[in-house]
């Protein structure tokens, strides 16, 4: 996919500028402010993954659209360790009982569509999704 | 995402009520909308926007400041938000498995029912309480062609559905043995070797079998590590410890029972029981096994089953309602 932006993540530092930049790119597709605030704490959680777990990696941000209705995709893309057990990330209570804040069942939960993919040893993608309403 | 929306208009003109009189009927109609919300599965930010929006509707020239503040505000509790999604969704889970653990429960109530013998010249009383839904005691009644009953009384260490699991596989090993199979002590070596064969080392079983001769007025006995039951002497009004020494199921495949026999007198009850009755608690207290003697012996007027109910109901009370292990307790008294 061609993505219009990314932004990479190194430092906890680049998890403010994705935040910013997504937050703006909503605002621009017309989202609301409870929209704006989800999509910015769902970009919080993928980059703290990245920033956490991978050392580095970046979130791209696209516009999409699908039969009269917009919305911003998000890609998560890092070269870490990857995911052994998918399932168990995406459990309930997984990763938030160690206080890592609301995990990837949190951005489910955030986002309307929701995708990962992971191979170990190669690295993680995760892709979301949210229409304007 | 949001099963419902607030009605925007309402809360406004709540809200305005409440700025210009400080209603307490306006503060008992927001508790109603919050409770509302709640049904309805409305996140907190909705809420937080919505608030935002009827106060920019109420002031229009809202100071700037105060604007970016409520924006800080809904941003802070978006994770709050996730945080309370996330619980509902838990307790959703919780109870689908509530209603499985239910359904097992029933199943395990059909799976391990016992028919409780009528036999002349005895009266016998059973009840048996799990602590949660399932029960990790398990009793059965073996009713032989002549006429003498096969008892049984065991304890799986630890409880719920791992006990319970564990509880029919004994029921059914049991039935597989022989019918002329009756003797306490062989049965009991028997099930050790298939405890100690298929049951993970973690978990302990312990037993107390009896065969019950009710014409010659006898019971013959083997414990594997079971909690002692008693014998109670009417003649002077004493209650004697049944001891019988053995190793708990499962622990060596080589375990030997002896086997005691004693009989029973006019007017005598053989209690047999599990630890759930001697360990009951009252506070952090345990108490003694001479308070269940003197509870029994309070009720002993009583029919079999009227007296092993009300001992059940006395230490349900004493423990506040609260099994902590489950509950079984057997009662023969012979007739006087």
């Amino acid at each position: 996919m061609d993505f219009r932006t990314c932004v990479n993540i190194q430092k906890e530092w680049d998890i403010v500028g994705a935040r910013q930049f997504g937050r703006d790119f909503s605002k621009k597709l017309g989202f609301g402010i409870v929209d704006q605030a989800r999509i910015a704490t769902a970009i919080s959680e993928l980059a703290r993954n990245i920033y956490l777990y991978a050392g580095s990696g970046k979130i791209c941000f696209d516009e999409v659209e699908n039969v009269g209705s917009r919305g911003i995709c998000i890609v998560a893309i890092d070269t870490g360790p990857g995911i052994k057990d998918i399932s168990q990330v995406m459990e309930d209570g997984f990763s938030t009982s160690g206080g890592l804040g609301a995990g990837l069942p949190g951005v489910k939960r955030l986002m309307d569509e929701f995708d990962i993919t992971s191979k170990t040893g190669e690295g993680t993608e995760i892709r979301v999704v949210k229409w304007v309403r | 995402m949001d099963a419902l929306k607030l009605d925007l208009s309402h809360y406004r003109e709540l809200l305005k009520q409440y700025i210009n009189t400080q209603d307490e009927s306006a503060l008992y109609e927001a508790e109603q909308i919050s409770k509302r919300s709640i049904q309805h599965n409305i996140s907190l930010e909705e809420i937080i926007n919505t608030h935002i929006n009827a106060l920019e509707d109420i002031y229009p020239e809202l100071p700037e400041n105060i604007q970016h503040s409520m924006s800080f505000l809904l941003e802070v509790m978006i994770s709050y938000g996730l945080a309370l999604q996330e619980f509902q969704d838990l307790r959703e889970t919780q109870l689908e498995i509530k209603s499985e653990i239910s359904v097992a429960a029933r199943m395990q109530n059909t799976l391990l029912s016992t028919v409780k013998p009528d036999v002349e010249g005895f009266d016998i009383g059973v009840v048996s309480v799990p602590a949660n839904q399932m029960n990790g005691d398990y009793h059965h009644f073996i009713h032989h062609e002549d006429g003498t009953v096969g008892i049984t009384v065991a304890d799986v260490i630890g409880k719920g559905i791992p006990a319970a699991l564990c509880m029919s596989m004994i029921k059914y090993a049991m039935e597989s043995f022989p019918s002329e199979h009756k003797n306490p002590s062989e049965i009991l070596e028997s099930l050790n070797r298939v405890v100690e064969r298929n049951v993970d080392p973690s978990m302990f079983i312990t037993m107390f079998y009896a065969l019950f001769n009710p014409a010659a007025s006898t019971i013959s006995y083997s414990s594997a590590g079971h909690e002692p039951g008693f014998y109670y002497h009417a003649a002077d009004d004493t209650f004697e410890e049944i001891r019988a020494k053995g190793v708990v199921l499962g622990v060596t495949d080589m375990a030997q029972y002896r086997q005691y026999e004693r009989e029973i007198h006019a007017g005598d009850m053989i209690i047999l029981l599990t630890d759930g009755v001697t360990e009951c608690r009252q506070g952090d207290r345990f108490i003694e096994s001479e308070e269940v003697l003197e509870v029994i012996k309070s009720f002993s007027h009583l029919s079999a089953q009227e007296l092993v109910e009300n001992v059940y109901k006395h230490f349900e009370k004493l423990q506040d309602f609260h099994l902590r292990d489950d509950f079984t307790l057997i009662i023969i008294k012979k007739d006087v």
